[in-house]
């Protein structure tokens, strides 16, 4: 599967899941500030690309767990290096150039863009 | 007033399908506010669609619960679709079948059809599609946001017990 035909099935996940229109759906669009989803959403998004790509989604795999509730990894509403370092460990398809550029705990659900979901099935079909 | 806005279960597949059925009844208060008579209309008891979604949630929630034996406390998260073409009203029955579609330790996404059956003369009647509502429940306990809930689960109470017993359903322990 190409990356535009992942994009394009990830579109219709998005639309169904969320009562959207295509056009909201682009490749940068922060799935919750931009998109509205909220975190029982993102279960559901969960279950529709599983059926959509037929593959498994374990807990946490998709979105962090816990990390923003940690005090190892968050100090002052910041998340620390170590915080940082079990993101990128733990969630490999996400880009954390903004993050790093700005720490507050508030800007972690700001990395979970289209695109970064388009990276995390790729991986999945590649790995399958 | 209870509750409960299933009467009892029919079949259950458990982890898969669960049938659920509902008399609608003159009886119920509700009927009666929904719709009162005004000037220009009279009383018209037809069962509100948001107590069939409910229906629905109350079949399809039973069916995730029983899943794991009713230790997760299994709360309606998310109405994904609900449509309804048809109004039922004092002598119908609704008939709920609710489908898993996914699980995991987090929760479960289920698809329902909504049947309805206006009794004959005769007692009988044809059910008929008229309406679908796909849902997602979360287990509690595995929440995103780590909230810590009572131990007791109250989700699943004694009027869902009673409603199991006397479906015939065995309550796991």
């Amino acid at each position: 599967m190409t990356r535009d035909e992942i994009f394009d099935n990830i579109r219709e996940v998005l639309v169904d899941a969320l009562a959207l229109d295509d056009d909201e759906v682009t490749h940068d669009a922060k799935l919750i500030a931009d998109l509205g989803a909220e975190s029982i959403d993102i279960l559901d998004i969960s279950f529709k690309l599983e059926q959509a790509f037929g593959f498994k989604i374990a807990q946490g795999e998709l979105f962090p767990e816990g990390v923003t509730q940690d005090p190892d990894f968050v100090e002052d509403g910041k998340v620390t290096d170590k915080g940082l370092g079990e993101l990128k460990e733990r969630l490999p398809h996400f880009d954390f150039t903004s993050l790093e550029a700005d720490r507050s705990v508030g800007n972690v659900a700001n990395i979970f863009t289209v695109d970064a979901l388009v990276d995390f099935c790729e991986r999945k079909l590649q790995a399958a | 007033m209870r509750w409960m806005w299933i009467d009892r279960v029919v079949e259950l597949v458990p982890r898969e399908r669960l049938v659920a059925i509902k008399g609608v009844s003159l009886a119920e208060e509700h009927l009666h506010d929904h719709f009162r008579a005004t000037a220009d209309r009279p009383a018209t008891p037809i069962m509100p669609m948001s107590l069939i979604v409910e229906g629905m949630a109350q079949s399809a929630g039973v069916l995730v619960g029983h899943a794991e034996a009713f230790r997760e406390k299994v709360v309606l998260a998310k109405v994904s679709r609900a449509e309804l073409s048809e109004d039922a009203i004092p002598g119908d029955q609704l008939r709920y079948t609710a489908t898993i579609e996914s699980m995991t330790d987090m929760g479960a996404s289920t698809k329902g059809v909504v049947e309805l059956i206006r009794p004959d003369a005769d007692g009988s009647g044809t059910p008929r599609e008229i309406g679908r509502v796909d849902l997602i429940f979360s287990h509690l306990d595995n929440n995103m946001g780590g909230v810590e809930f009572p131990e007791r689960n109250f989700v699943f109470g004694e009027s869902f017990r009673t409603l199991l017993r006397s479906s015939g359903v065995e309550i796991p322990e």
